[in-house]
């Protein structure tokens, strides 16, 4: 069977992280990894690993466009868009890890099938990839949500330079995200960063205004998403069952990473990578 | 040695976290114009945890960010109008640009005390457009004093105009404002700042020795009103740097009077040092977490104390109160 051929751009955290996930991959063969700086650790991580490396970004990309089927795009938001006008006219799929909000929001455990039509697919946030499947269950379950909002907590060390700089990008996401699958139009997305050391696991609740909520019904449903979820995220897990408090629903579930190039507390990286390997997966499938 | 304190008055903001951010609009505008009267220079406005704030998470505004800047606006003239704002809650296009629009003067753009980066597109903005920018390191008892410097800079870089450090849980002693004022005023061009709570009945004796070590700014609040046991008493702490020879610019009997209209208007309860205040002190605990974990303990009959311990040992910060209920669930089924 022939592996899809991707290049992963961008050499982060998400993007060296994504490498270790697509090496093993039956389905996937990295023929690039490209970033701008040869110094920087995830190029070191790759040459160690005998892949080809490039520090001229884009330009890398564009060199050898007819050997490349797909691309994870791992840089920031910002320079996503400029990646994509260029990925564009060459024919080349985009997995876009970054909130540029270019292409068609995917959650694998909901909508995989569809969105492996798309030729741009945004992988939400990571944040997105933890809580929207929660988000979507209640809005199939609940009736009349006034309001959904979102608390990820994630460990400092896990939030590298762009994860930082791009905040914002990642609340207007993740609210698009949770708007779009639940169907609740008023959302709500907050990220706390903690430097706590040993650091903390990534963790998120959902919390959804509801007056009479039917929690035996959720409870089934939020069993059988967590399973669906665990089949592309082992470490995806509910802390407690969901109660109702104060007015409100609370779900809370946390991601524990595979430990691939960042340690398991990690899980905010791993969710939204483990999530993009289905995807490409899918795509290396329906491709033959 | 220049004897000028800037004072900036947190009433209507930190004061949200006590009454469950459920401050009205006709609040605002009778303490604000009480504020304008005694030469406050500036009045800090909004939900507790700032703008774009409330949430299910920390709690859900009265009234929203519009009418509560709007109403602020109306009655200030002479002092500025501030406000508080935490990246990860409010984002530049969604919060920060109509509260601009609204006409606001200064913006404090705050961190946990070891995240500043997080912070450079919001005072980047602020400065761009013209508006004064502090940086605030929130929590900043968890962290050294060479951090706290570390981060600060980064602020400075951004373009912050001076930087504030809180004692968000009420933790520090006078030893550790000390040490931690003396290394921040040294390592910065900047003025630096001080927040306290009073957690451990501290905070204005903190707050003046914040001064002593070459701290330029202090937050207060009428009566102290504000999350957990309070902050620094403003119109104590105008008269204790009255004494000591400082100026701020603020008359002494009018922010008396203030301080009466708040106690009138805005305080249902004067913040009093509780036994579960001193626990969670002691615990390093966020203050603005003290509402949610007397809910909770009350609904699931736990020992607010037990929680604070527990919250201390796991490094929460603020912004996580979601985990008081795990917590709390935890609790219980340690207890079975």
């Amino acid at each position: 069977m022939k592996k899809l051929n991707i290049a992963i751009l961008g050499t982060g955290n998400i993007g060296t992280d994504l490498l270790i996930k697509v090496l093993r991959s039956d389905y996937l063969e990295c023929v690039l990894f490209v970033g701008r700086n040869m110094s920087s650790r995830g190029v070191s991580k790759a040459l160690s690993l005998g892949v080809s490396v490039s520090n001229q970004s884009i330009t890398a990309i564009e060199k050898n466009h007819k050997n490349i089927d797909l691309v994870f795009d791992c840089t920031s938001a910002k320079d996503a868009v400029k990646h994509w006008n260029i990925l564009e006219p060459l024919n080349i799929k985009v997995i876009d890890m970054t909130p540029a909000k270019l292409g068609g929001f995917c959650i694998p455990a909901v909508n995989l099938k569809e969105v492996s039509k798309l030729n741009n697919i945004n992988m939400i946030t990571c944040g997105g990839q933890a809580s929207i499947p929660m988000a979507y269950v209640l809005g199939k379950t609940q009736k009349q949500i006034k309001y959904i909002e979102v608390v990820s907590s994630i460990s400092s060390r896990s939030a590298g330079p762009a994860t930082r700089l791009n905040l914002d990008e990642y609340v207007e996401t993740t609210e698009k995200g949770l708007t779009l699958f639940s169907g609740v139009t008023k959302t709500k997305a907050i990220l706390n960063l903690n430097p706590a050391v040993p650091s903390i696991n990534m963790q998120t609740t959902i919390f959804a205004q509801v007056e009479e909520p039917d929690m035996n019904l959720l409870i089934k449903e939020v069993n059988i998403m967590v399973k669906n979820i665990q089949n592309y995220v082992p470490g995806y897990s509910l802390i407690n069952t969901p109660i109702y408090e104060n007015g409100r629903i609370v779900v809370m579930v946390k991601a524990l990473g595979l430990g691939d190039y960042l340690p398991k507390f990690a899980g905010n990286l791993d969710i939204i990578n483990c999530a993009a390997i289905a995807v490409a997966e899918e795509l290396s499938k329906s491709n033959k | 040695m220049n004897k000028q304190i800037l004072i900036n008055d947190a009433t209507l903001r930190d004061g949200s976290h006590a009454v469950a951010h459920q401050i009205s609009a006709h609040q605002i505008a009778i303490y604000a114009a009480a504020a304008e009267k005694s030469g406050v220079p500036i009045v800090e406005v909004g939900h507790g945890n700032g703008l774009g704030a409330s949430s299910m998470q920390v709690g859900l505004s009265l009234e929203d960010d519009r009418t509560m800047l709007e109403t602020a606006r109306k009655h200030l003239s002479n002092s500025k109008l501030g406000i508080h704002v935490i990246p990860g809650f409010a984002t530049i296009k969604r919060d920060l640009t109509p509260a601009l629009d609204i006409g606001v003067d200064v913006v404090r753009v705050a961190s946990h005390c070891t995240e500043a980066d997080i912070t450079q597109r919001h005072l980047g903005f602020v400065r761009e457009k013209g508006k004064e920018a502090f940086g605030v390191l929130m929590m900043s008892h968890m962290a050294s004093a060479s951090v706290l410097v570390e981060e600060a800079q980064k602020m400075e870089l951004y373009g912050a105009e001076g930087i504030i450090i809180m004692d968000s849980a009420g933790a520090y002693l006078p030893c550790d404002v000390e040490e931690k004022i003396s290394a921040l005023v040294n390592g910065l061009k900047i003025p630096v700042g001080f927040h306290a709570h009073n957690n451990l009945g501290l905070a204005v004796a903190n707050s003046i020795t914040a001064i002593e070590y070459g701290a330029k700014i202090l937050d207060g609040t009428a009566r102290g009103f504000g999350a957990g046991a309070g902050n620094a008493q403003l119109e104590v702490l105008i008269a204790v740097l009255e004494k000591l020879g400082f100026f701020t610019g603020i008359d002494l009997n009018r922010i008396l009077d203030a301080s009466d209209i708040a106690e009138k208007e805005l305080i249902p309860q004067i913040p009093v040092i509780k036994s579960e205040s001193i626990v969670s002190g002691l615990s390093g605990v966020f203050s603005g977490f003290s509402k949610h974990v007397n809910r909770i303990s009350k609904e699931y009959d736990l020992d607010a104390r037990d929680i604070y311990r527990e919250l201390g040992k796991r490094k929460v910060v603020g912004g996580q109160e979601d985990i008081i209920i795990e917590v709390a669930l935890d609790l219980i089924k340690k207890n079975k």
